[in-house]
């Protein structure tokens, strides 16, 4: 298992007020992804847990075209991954982002 | 003994020398299955050009089994000259030495082992073509000496129905039979009248009823249980990007899991965008058991078949009015006619590939597994003998642009790669280099065996977004473009991020947002049929999947 951490400077709040939204399951090949609105609106933390060891670059570049792609200021963001490519995970991060705004 | 004749009297002597072997045994031009492998060692003749017939599909197997048991040191150095090399047997001729030269198109489920034998030097490689091309060499320098074919049923006469599989059938006989050769057919069962003439008697010289009826592949088959949000994100930016901005009427699918999606959106997505009637109408494509729910919406006007599907069989007989069917009711496919089809009627070729490069080059072969191409070459290729206009055509006509008198511009078919950027195991699609080039090299061939060169590919459609490869206009931005949309691949991550996003200010590249197309709705709730059990329902029961596919 290994713990991965990235944290986001964001212009500003995610639109929306829902506090809370998870989707995806902890399957093989899928993640579960936990948003919460409990940070500081200019600001985007990401804490993942991932059993597939040596792609930290990879989930680098995937949360910073995320975090540009949607802007989720605010959001302590929390995956349970289950070994998802990068397709997956980004498409699942788009996903509860959008759940957070409606 | 006239010179002219020659080939005329080796036909005869090697039909008398078959005869001879049965004699007593057959009943009109009928042979018992025990008397295959005595038949085979009679009629052929080291070096033959031979012909045994594996398509895509059907296979005739009971025949292969008797070639395999052939003596060697009587029937050897065969070329074989087959679409497919699908079954073990069509290996196993060229472990013993019965075959030394193949010459073929697709060998999907013997890809991992026909790699091992050509690395091995066990066989004598002509090329790997596409089906139409295969076809076309057996009228000119390829011309099979014995054909050994499969049917359903034959009368004693040899009058043969070939069932809903026609597939190759007849485009072999015609190649064979007309041109001195030797035709062997393998059947199901002998009857009093077949249920339709699909090649006449007097074109088959035995019949063999086969010890158990022949192996039809399901290759077709989706189980939209399996279907991810990825592949259903890519078959909406297909449906919304390509198929409504270009307005694609006439098409081909291939066979992967990312165009059963879009067939399964069609009555969903594609009814809300207001498409019905504007896309997706007429389709040289096999009988999908996922198009049923856009047949079943009024969505397709037509399809013609290179073959059949495993299943599909009552389905098609109570749709005669989107299929071609006999006077028996039953599907009438044929690959050769389907593939000109693809090739000249379509607007349209889209599928998957296993590699693309950064030129747009793209490959199924890997350094472990040579699947061949099957038909996707002459489908994914822009046909410079086209000479009738359509909207589609014309409009990817213009977006390619070129010099000299508009008047004198003509239309391009739109070549469409649809692709996950990573594969099973998280192997990377794009490549800087296609394992395909490797291969050649190591084998010698002279040929690098691309399935779709990069100047005939249109578009890649990846989850990342769509590349317009028309629009590009120099070698740079086709790179850029290949790498915008190539997701995190090492590719993907290595490209100009300036450039990209300059090319997507022009169109050239288009994500989803870009698209309109919400992430949310990039859900299984969005496909019409979610599982083999739904597609039973659509079809009214009259579907019927192969056992694999049942889990109820």
């Amino acid at each position: 298992m290994e713990k991965l951490s990235f944290r986001h400077a964001t212009p500003g709040p995610l639109p929306g007020r829902k506090s809370q939204a998870i989707t995806g399951v902890v399957a093989s090949g899928n993640l579960e992804i936990l948003l919460e609105r409990v940070l500081e609106p200019t600001v985007c933390t990401v804490e993942i847990e991932t059993p597939i060891r040596g792609y930290g670059d990879v989930w680098e570049a995937v949360i910073a075209d995320f975090v540009a792609r949607a802007r989720p200021g605010g959001l302590r963001i929390t995956i349970n991954d289950g070994g998802a490519r990068p397709d997956t995970v980004s498409l699942r991060l788009l996903q509860g982002a959008r759940l957070m705004e409606v | 003994m006239n010179e002219w004749r020659r080939e005329r009297a080796a036909r005869e002597a090697r039909i008398e020398a078959g005869r001879a072997q049965v004699e007593g045994k057959a009943e009109g031009k009928v042979v018992p299955a025990d008397r295959v492998v005595a038949l085979l060692e009679a009629i052929l003749r080291p070096g033959d050009r031979v012909c045994l017939e594996g398509d895509n599909q059907k296979q005739a197997d009971c025949l292969a089994r008797g070639l395999v048991q052939c003596d060697p040191a009587r029937v050897h150095d065969l070329h074989m000259v087959q679409s497919g090399v699908v079954l073990p047997e069509h290996l196993d001729v060229f472990e013993t030495g019965i075959a030394r030269r193949l010459d073929y198109s697709y060998s999907g489920p013997q890809g991992a082992r026909i790699a091992r034998m050509l690395y091995g030097g066990q066989i004598e490689l002509g090329a790997v073509h596409t089906y139409l091309e295969l076809f076309a060499r057996y009228f000119v320098d390829l011309t099979p000496n014995v054909a050994l074919i499969a049917g359903v049923s034959a009368d004693r006469d040899g009058n043969l129905y070939t069932g809903p599989n026609t597939e190759d059938t007849p485009t072999v006989v015609e190649a064979t039979a007309f041109k001195n050769g030797v035709v062997v057919a393998q059947v199901n069962e002998i009857v009093d009248r077949v249920p339709r003439v699909d090649i006449p008697g007097d074109r088959i010289d035995f019949v063999v009823e086969a010890d158990k009826p022949f192996y039809v592949e399901p290759l077709f088959t989706r189980d939209p249980a399996a279907m991810t949000e990825t592949q259903i994100l890519i078959a909406m930016m297909a449906i919304k990007g390509i198929y409504a901005e270009y307005g694609v009427r006439r098409l081909n699918h291939g066979i992967g899991f990312g165009t059963a999606a879009i067939e399964l959106l069609l009555p969903t997505y594609g009814e809300r965008l207001g498409l019905k009637g504007e896309i997706a109408t007429h389709w040289a494509l096999n009988p999908h058991p996922t198009l049923i729910p856009a047949i079943e919406s009024g969505w397709v006007r037509q399809v013609h078949c290179f073959g059949s599907e495993v299943g599909m069989d009552r389905y098609i007989r109570e749709r005669p009015d989107i299929f071609f069917t006999g006077a028996d009711g039953s599907l009438r496919s044929n690959r050769a006619f389907c593939q000109t089809a693809g090739l000249y009627a379509c607007d349209m070729f889209i599928g998957a590939t296993l590699q693309i490069d950064l030129a747009g080059h793209s490959s199924t072969v890997t350094q472990s597994r040579v699947a061949g191409f099957g038909g996707a070459p002459n489908m994914g290729s822009d046909p410079h003998g086209r000479r009738h206009p359509s909207d589609t055509w014309m409009k990817a006509g213009r977006e390619a642009g070129g010099v000299g008198d508009p008047s004198l511009m003509r239309g391009r078919k739109l070549v469409v790669q649809l692709v996950e950027t990573f594969g099973d195991g998280l192997v990377p699609t794009f490549v800087e280099r296609l394992d395909a080039m490797e291969l050649a090299r190591k084998i010698g061939l002279e040929l690098a065996p691309v399935m779709i060169y990069g100047d005939d590919v249109t578009h890649i459609v990846t989850e990342e977004g769509i590349a317009n490869l028309l629009l590009c206009r120099d070698a740079d931005e086709r790179e850029q473009a290949i790498r915008g949309v190539a997701g995190y691949t090492e590719i993907g991550r290595g490209r100009d991020r300036a450039k990209v996003e300059e090319l997507r200010g022009r169109g050239i590249i288009r994500r989803p947002e870009d698209l309109g197309i919400e992430p949310l709705d990039a859900d299984r709730s969005l496909l019409a049929a979610r599982s083999i059990k739904d597609l039973v329902h659509w079809s009214g029961g009259l579907y019927e999947p192969p056992a694999k596919f049942r889990n109820w």
